[in-house]
């Protein structure tokens, strides 16, 4: 066994380490006795050992079988972009695998590939559905709302008789076999209208079940063929206008007459009472002349203007704009105190000589490991004017909306969140703290600094390195933080000058949730989608923003 | 150089491994993407089940109802061979579920739920109509009426569940009728000391609640919709603001933290149970589903009818649990003979009683659940009332309303005025 020799890693070590923060190089180091590890467990060289070859053989196979149906299922379902893509993907995975050298790049296929599923494809696709108006009435394809209007049109003809019914088939046709209250017994079919029969067999409830000629459907043949036995219209007469006998479950029929009837040449569904026409608006709805529509309508592209009535439609436009100015306080206040609590628990309990210094730790961080959302209903239980902890105990029985009046409302959510948010930040700080050299710390001192003056010019900018891109993604966190505000307050109390349910603590988030989930209005996806877009824009840009002035951060040290 | 070649091999298989999951993922998920293929077949009649893709039903229940409907579904199996798979889905994303999923072929055949979805279901298309034919007559004519839209029967009913005023019959023993008298009766409960709230009903702290004070709304002569010739809401006559929608305004600030305090609006539906459990309150407006606590708390109780605050009848809304078949099932015939054969039978609607409390909507099977005087009284109180409003505009109306309600609860603002200004916020929403 050839022992590991960390003089040959590669020299790069030496050199990164001065830009890294400690951790980042320790990790590095890890990473390089790992590797070494492997190396001695494994004992053999060269590439293409006979283990490796056929693991890879056998993987690559059960992928490609896999990918080979998969192809097949979409070929038969005639998803013709998405087999595309499918055996693009498939090609490009035995290409990259297969080939020698090209090292990087079986590296970071799988990683690619990941990204590529769970965050592009996820994002494009609510890009998509931001410039279409999916939403309530708006559901699905053209087809579907076309199917669907025409089965909820179908009305009972009033006052008609029910008939019990057989199903019977002759030379590949199925028939109908009725038999009337009375117990008369007509047969019919899709094309031919009901007739008397003579001679049909009859069961003890009195409902005829057979005819001369004809075979019999059993329950099983009826269900195994239900497609075609639920598209039997069985015409009552010669003239339309008396409706078809139709069976829902192949053993009763009911006349039914349909209240719209659609042309698929013009594409017109009209009323057959009033003969008024229902047209493609153009909206993805059925619509009259007088923009009257058909309740159920269909997903049709719009262009931008779910993101023109994010900022036009009045009643959105006015509240949005106080949402946006929250949103913002809300996080940067929220990031802001949480450190400044989270620094400071973590300095306090960083001392040397404090006794007990792991029961605090402990208690520390129990707020972080309460669910948000149950901390949220919790509070908002401790904060009720009248019966809550706070009012009632500790203030005396004071009525004080915590959570309805707007500005008092507003503390709340924030020193809740704050009260939620602390631990994890004392957690980083402790963590960053203990890593820093304490040589420093008594070098400083050593030249008189006062601890004021160590903690400023020292440890904070030190600290700030390693927490500042934590505290950065606290920022995006907060600015989503749906749990607190939604629990809590549930955006309340509502604005006075919309239609909608916006209120003083909605941030962003829960108002895009309020739009899509439809707490007025009904679902929105459409706009809910391009308001998304609109915080992805905003957190993405200061995200950016900010990664850069960590950057310079990193070159003070 | 050789610790780097051993390196890059060991990595590249664990990489590889990884490499072949990723893109079966990705290709399962891609896969999921197509829609499902419909074999079509015309040839002569085929013979199994499971060649037609027709051996199974699926259904989505919440877990309080799927084991009520064990013996039903094993008796239709054993009839017909065709299982009906009982799938529980929380009841609070269930409707948006059934809504996304129909369309794309993945949802189920049967859904269980409330009548008031109806309105979302056929505006986005995803249910078909039911045709009970003459089983319509067995159940109750307020079950068959919820179920009703535009003309038409959307669902099997077999729940009816309403509220009532319940009353602690040891600190008041009389009943009363009007709410005039129920308050004088819990004020004097007060104070001789035997309560410490005259009334209880609970306030969502951000909802208010409409649906609990609608009894009240409408025994003072206003309603929300007003219908059309087929017995249906019309959401083009919205009614909640003309002059009695006012009145009761006016009286909602009379009752309310800045008048009487008899709707308080800290008190949420839980504390509000706290109390009447606690023996606080003589009376509690509340539904069937709080009783079972109150009988094990051991309070001796009388249901007593709505009262009323006006000249008019106080009708509760009344809410219809049933069966609803999916638009695309696959297998619309074995699924509607399940929901009009199976389903409607008195041991379903018997054993869906025995797991939900709630009076069954079967003319046969309510008498036998009857027995019990407390569905007797909640059941009667219920032939009184009339549907919640199932057209989609609805989803508009409560938020405004339960805003404007608590608002004026709370004594925030002129009653008329807030009220005037809600109704035109409605029509707005309604009209655009």
């Amino acid at each position: 066994m050839p022992k590991p020799d960390l003089h040959e890693l590669p020299a790069s070590t030496a050199s990164t380490t001065r830009v890294q923060p400690p951790r980042a190089a320790a990790h590095q180091n890890a990473v390089h006795q790992n590797a070494a590890r492997l190396n001695v467990r494994s004992g053999r060289r060269g590439p293409d050992s006979l283990k490796g070859t056929i693991l890879k053989i056998v993987l690559l196979g059960l992928v490609d079988a896999f990918a080979v149906y998969v192809l097949m299922m979409l070929f038969l379902s005639q998803s013709w972009a998405a087999l595309v893509v499918s055996s693009l993907v498939v090609l490009a995975i035995n290409w990259i695998y297969l080939r020698k050298g090209g090292l990087p790049a079986k590296y970071l296929a799988p990683g690619v590939l990941f990204l590529l599923v769970f965050q592009v494809l996820v994002v494009f696709f609510s890009g998509y559905i931001a410039f279409t108006n999916y939403g309530d009435g708006h559901n699905s394809t053209k087809e579907d709302a076309i199917a669907a209007i025409q089965l909820t049109a179908q009305k009972r003809v009033p006052d008609s008789p029910a008939y019990k019914a057989a199903v019977l088939t002759k030379g590949g046709t199925f028939y109908l076999l009725f038999t009337d209250p009375s117990g008369k017994a007509q047969i019919g079919s899709t094309e031919e209208p009901l007739s008397e029969v003579s001679g049909a067999g009859k069961d003890s409830t009195g409902k005829a079940n057979s005819l001369p000629g004809y075979e019999t459907l059993k329950f099983q043949e009826i269900v195994a063929n239900q497609q075609e036995i639920l598209k039997i219209t069985v015409p009552v007469s010669e003239d339309p206008a008396d409706g078809t006998l139709r069976t829902a479950d192949g053993s009763t029929a009911y006349q039914f007459k349909p209240a719209l009837s659609y042309d698929a040449a013009t594409d017109t569904f009209t009323d057959s009472e009033t003969g008024k026409a229902y047209r493609d608006s153009g909206k993805g709805a059925f619509a009259d002349a007088n923009g009257e529509t058909l309740a159920t309508g269909w997903k049709i592209d719009v262009g931008m203007d779910n993101f023109a009535r994010a900022f036009t439609d009045p009643s959105l436009r006015g509240p949005l704009l106080g949402v946006i100015l929250w949103t913002f306080t809300f996080s940067v206040a929220s990031v802001a105190l949480t450190f400044a609590v989270g620094l400071f628990l973590a300095i306090t309990f960083n001392r040397e000589d404090l006794r007990g210094k792991k029961v605090y730790r402990i208690l520390m961080i129990l707020p972080y490991a309460f669910p948000a959302f149950l901390s949220g209903l919790v509070w908002s239980g401790i904060l009720n004017p009248e019966f809550g902890w706070l009012n009632q105990t500790l203030l005396g029985g004071a009525n004080i909306g915590w959570l309805t009046d707007p500005v008092l409302a507003k503390v709340s959510v924030l020193v809740v969140n704050v009260w939620l948010g602390f631990p994890y930040m004392f957690l980083v700080c402790t963590g960053a703290l203990q890593s820093l050299p304490t040589e420093i710390d008594e070098a400083a001192r050593m030249d008189g600094a006062s601890p004021w003056r160590v903690f400023r010019s020292i440890k904070l900018p030190l600290l700030l390195v390693s927490v500042a891109p934590l505290l950065i993604s606290s920022f995006a966190f907060n600015f989503n933080n749906f749990n607190v505000i939604y629990m809590l307050t549930g955006g309340g109390p509502r604005f006075a000058d919309t239609d909608r349910d916006i209120g003083a603590t909605d941030i962003l988030i829960t108002l895009v949730y309020k739009v899509a989930f439809g707490q007025g209005t009904g679902r929105d996806y459409g706009l809910a989608s391009a308001l998304a877009i609109i915080i992805f824009v905003i957190v993405a840009t200061i995200s950016a923003i900010s990664f850069k002035q960590t950057k310079a951060l990193e070159d003070v040290n | 150089m050789k610790v780097h070649n051993t390196l890059a091999t060991q990595t590249t298989r664990r990489v590889f491994a990884t490499g072949a999951i990723s893109v079966v993922a990705a290709l399962a998920l891609s896969a999921c993407g197509g829609t499902a293929s419909t074999a079509p077949s015309s040839e002569a009649a085929k013979q199994d089940l499971k060649a037609a893709g027709a051996g199974t039903i699926t259904m989505w229940v919440d877990a309080e109802r799927s084991p009520a409907l064990k013996d039903i579904t094993e008796k239709f199996k054993s009839d017909t061979g065709i299982e009906v798979k009982l799938v529980v889905k929380d009841f609070a994303a269930v409707r948006d579920d059934f809504i996304t999923q129909v369309p794309t072929g993945q949802g189920p055949d049967l859904i269980v739920g409330p009548h008031d979805w109806i309105g979302k279901f056929v505006q986005n298309g995803v249910i078909a109509p039911v045709e009970l034919g003459d089983k319509a007559s067995q159940f109750q004519d307020s079950s068959i009426k919820a179920m009703t839209y535009n003309g038409a029967v959307y669902g099997v009913p077999y729940a009816i569940e309403n509220i009532a005023l319940l009353r602690n019959t040891s600190i008041v023993d009389s009943k009363a009728n009007t709410l005039d008298e129920v308050v004088a009766n819990g004020k004097k409960a007060v104070a001789e000391g035997k309560a410490t709230f005259p009334f209880l009903v609970g306030m969502d702290p951000k909802q208010g609640d409409p649906y609990h004070l609608y009894p009240l709304q409408s025994s003072m002569g206003s309603q929300v919709f007003g219908k059309n010739a087929d017995g249906g809401y019309d959401a083009k006559q919205l009614l909640i603001g003309d002059a009695a929608g006012v009145e009761f305004a006016k009286k909602l600030a009379a009752w309310g933290d800045a008048g009487e305090k008899i709707i308080n609006s800290n008190i949420t539906g839980d504390i509000a149970k706290e109390k009447f459990l606690a023996g606080e309150s003589p009376y509690f407006l509340t539904g069937p589903w709080n009783v079972p606590d109150v009988q094990k708390k051991g309070i001796k109780f009388a249901v007593d009818e709505l009262p009323t605050a006006g000249g008019e009848a106080a009708q509760p809304f009344i809410g219809v649990n049933g069966f609803f078949i999916s638009a695309k099932s696959a297998n619309a015939l074995a699924t509607n003979e399940f929901v009009t054969n199976y389903l409607t039978s008195e041991s379903a609607q018997d054993s869906m009683y025995t797991a939900g409390g709630r009076p069954p909507a079967l003319k046969a099977s309510f008498e036998k659940a009857a027995s019990d005087p407390v569905v007797e009284a909640f059941g009667k109180i219920g032939a009184t009332g009339v549907p919640m409003p199932a057209i989609p505009e609805m989803s508009a109306v409560w938020a405004d309303w339960g805003a404007t309600e608590l608002a004026i609860i709370k004594g925030q603002g002129d009653p008329a005025e807030a009220w005037t200004k809600m109704a035109a916020s409605i029509k707005s929403k309604i009209g655009g």
